[in-house]
């Protein structure tokens, strides 16, 4: 099966696999918290409307955490079987936080799952709150150990590489846990599905208003919503801002191709709209773009936090990519000469190879890259993914205030609420642009200049790859299916089912 | 001691026997689909590559070969800028 690499099948089953937990994880995260808000507001009033409303939003969060639980799983196994020099190399770095996201997140919100669902009138009310608030923790909890184990990827710090294992060893734990990026991309991220919940819930809601039904419920689910929405995308808005300047600092080949911009100047503007140039290419002098609306200074502002902050384009980072790519095969080299040097005994030479490795390592990456353009990850898909991700990220606030407004009014034009519904597909398509943004935008790399997926992966045949991704779209079609059979059902019943 | 592990067991027990239709359904779906990632996907088609070493060392010389043998035979000599 030659038209698809070894190395491209494994990206594309990761990037399923994720993109296919991704589903289910956003509603959890958020759902979690807006179950806790009401009910905090059935504990404190005493109002058995409340009460109605989280048991109701409680069902649709079991079938999303039934349906999505275990599906990230599949992404280690992934890890074994394709990615086990990946595996390997990262050494407790990456194990330690999904070790400890396993054992204490996991056990944490299983256990007060149970009492949630199963505790309503045999523990007192306020115990019951207490394990609703910690099965929100305890989801979100889980996506912390995550993403900071993905942050640590793009941003490689608080480990020493131990050439007699060839592993990353964690040398700083408080560096690896609160590193800038990791914290900065836990709240975007969190925050991110909180925000996809609350357009869940308002777009429930929609259909229900639509069909004229369940209106005082709809109206009441609806307001805390848009202002939980609301909040949460504020959030996610200013830590966006954030990760465009951590990435213009770390990692500036992702801005780059977030941008299009082959060329580094001053003063940069962003490119609002537009269509990129398909012959473009760091060999040719043609035209980034077929078509562009650009906001000026705003892309320097973005990257520098000036208006005329120098921005380099890809072929200004491709500059010194001979140097780098030198520097890595020397790194390289020096590993397979201190192995041979500490085989033989002759431990002079390999203290001068591992000297060598050492002052040479952060380029390591760059010995598995054939040619420059090997270092750029796919501009179209980058510079797309990110225009849908912040189109539909501004559609949103003024959706969340117009919402409000109009549930303040308590009347929704016919055409609003059909709107709210399509919003569901919308705030998914948003929430996955995002994380195209951040993953595809970083490749060639697994580990930020360390290691590119062509070392990464294991030595499979890319025909067994090939087999296991149409076996996981088939499993994963089926699942799919099965939750949106189970939700619509739900849906269709109503709140008005609810004891 | 006793009477608290009788009572968490009569909670469980009493939650999943009085589980409503949906509950049941979700729980059918979450074991079968435990059943196919375990026992089916994990075992015939994804083992661990580095499973087939019985030790470290073995599993260090591997990957060690892995790196460096690749820069060798994907990197031409020559170093092609633009």
């Amino acid at each position: 099966m030659d038209f698809l690499s070894l190395t491209d099948a494994s990206r594309l089953q990761f990037a399923m696999t994720a993109m296919f937990h991704w589903i289910f994880v956003p509603l959890t995260l958020g759902l979690g918290f807006i179950i806790a808000f009401m009910e905090t507001i059935y504990v404190k009033t005493g109002d058995e409307f409340w009460k109605r409303a989280t048991k109701y939003w409680m069902k649709l969060f079991a079938v999303n955490f039934a349906i999505g639980v275990a599906t990230g799983i599949i992404l280690e196994f992934e890890f074994g079987t394709n990615w086990s020099n990946y595996s390997w190399f990262v050494g407790d770095i990456f194990g330690a936080p999904l070790a400890i996201e396993g054992i204490f997140a996991f056990f944490m919100e299983s256990t007060f799952f149970a009492i949630m669902y199963f505790g309503w009138d045999k523990v007192s009310k306020k115990a019951h709150l207490v394990s609703t608030w910690l099965t929100a923790f305890g989801t979100n909890l889980s996506a912390v150990w995550i993403l900071i184990a993905n942050a640590w990827m793009q941003y490689p710090v608080g480990m020493k590489f131990n050439l007699d294992t060839a592993r990353n060893e964690m040398v700083d734990f408080w560096a690896v846990v609160s590193s800038p990026v990791a914290i900065n991309k836990i709240i975007h991220t969190v925050a991110n599905g909180y925000t996809l919940a609350s357009v869940v819930v308002i777009g429930v809601c929609g259909w229900y208003l639509l069909k004229k039904r369940n209106f005082d419920f709809s109206i009441k689910s609806m307001k805390v919503a848009s202002i939980f929405g609301l909040i949460s995308l504020l959030v996610v808005i200013a830590t966006g801002d954030k990760s465009a300047y951590q990435v213009a600092q770390i990692q500036p080949m992702k801005l780059a191709a977030m941008e299009g911009l082959y060329e580094g100047r001053e003063c940069a503007p962003l490119v609002a709209i537009g269509i990129l140039n398909p012959d473009k290419n760091i060999h040719n002098e043609e035209p980034p773009y077929l078509f562009e609306f650009s906001i000026p200074y705003a892309l320097s502002y973005l990257a520098g936090h000036e208006l005329n902050a120098f921005v380099p384009g890809i072929n200004d980072l491709l500059k010194d990519f001979p140097e780098k790519q030198a520097k890595g095969k020397l790194a390289i080299k020096s590993l397979q000469a201190y192995t041979e040097a500490k085989n033989t005994g002759d431990t002079a030479n390999a203290a001068i190879h591992k000297t060598t490795l050492e002052e040479n390592f952060k380029y390591f990456g760059y010995g598995y890259l054939e040619k420059p353009e090997d270092a750029v990850p796919n501009v179209p898909i980058v510079f797309y993914a990110f225009r849908i991700m912040v189109i539909l990220g501004s559609f949103f606030i003024v959706f969340f205030l117009i919402n409000l407004w109009l549930t303040k009014k308590q009347q929704y034009p016919q055409w609003w609420l059909m709107l709210t519904i399509l919003s569901i597909p919308l705030i998914y398509i948003c929430s996955q642009s995002g994380w195209i943004v951040a993953e595809v935008g970083r490749q060639p790399w697994t580990i930020q200049d360390l290691l590119p997926v062509n070392a990464a992966i294991s030595g499979n045949e890319a025909s067994n790859v090939i087999t296991t991704i149409i076996l996981f779209f088939s499993l994963f079609t089926v699942l799919l299916i099965a939750e949106l059979k189970i939700m619509f059902k739900i849906i269709k019943q109503g709140p008005e089912t609810i004891e | 001691m006793k009477k608290t592990f009788e009572n968490i067991w009569n909670f469980y027990y009493e939650g999943f026997t009085t589980m409503s239709q949906t509950g049941k359904i979700l729980w059918f779906i979450i074991f079968v689909k435990l059943f196919i990632m375990f026992a089916i996907l994990k075992v015939f088609f994804f083992p661990s590559e580095l499973s087939r070493y019985d030790n470290d060392e073995q599993k260090t010389a591997a990957v060690i070969h892995n790196l460096t043998e690749r820069v060798i035979e994907t990197t031409p000599p020559s170093l092609n800028s633009n």
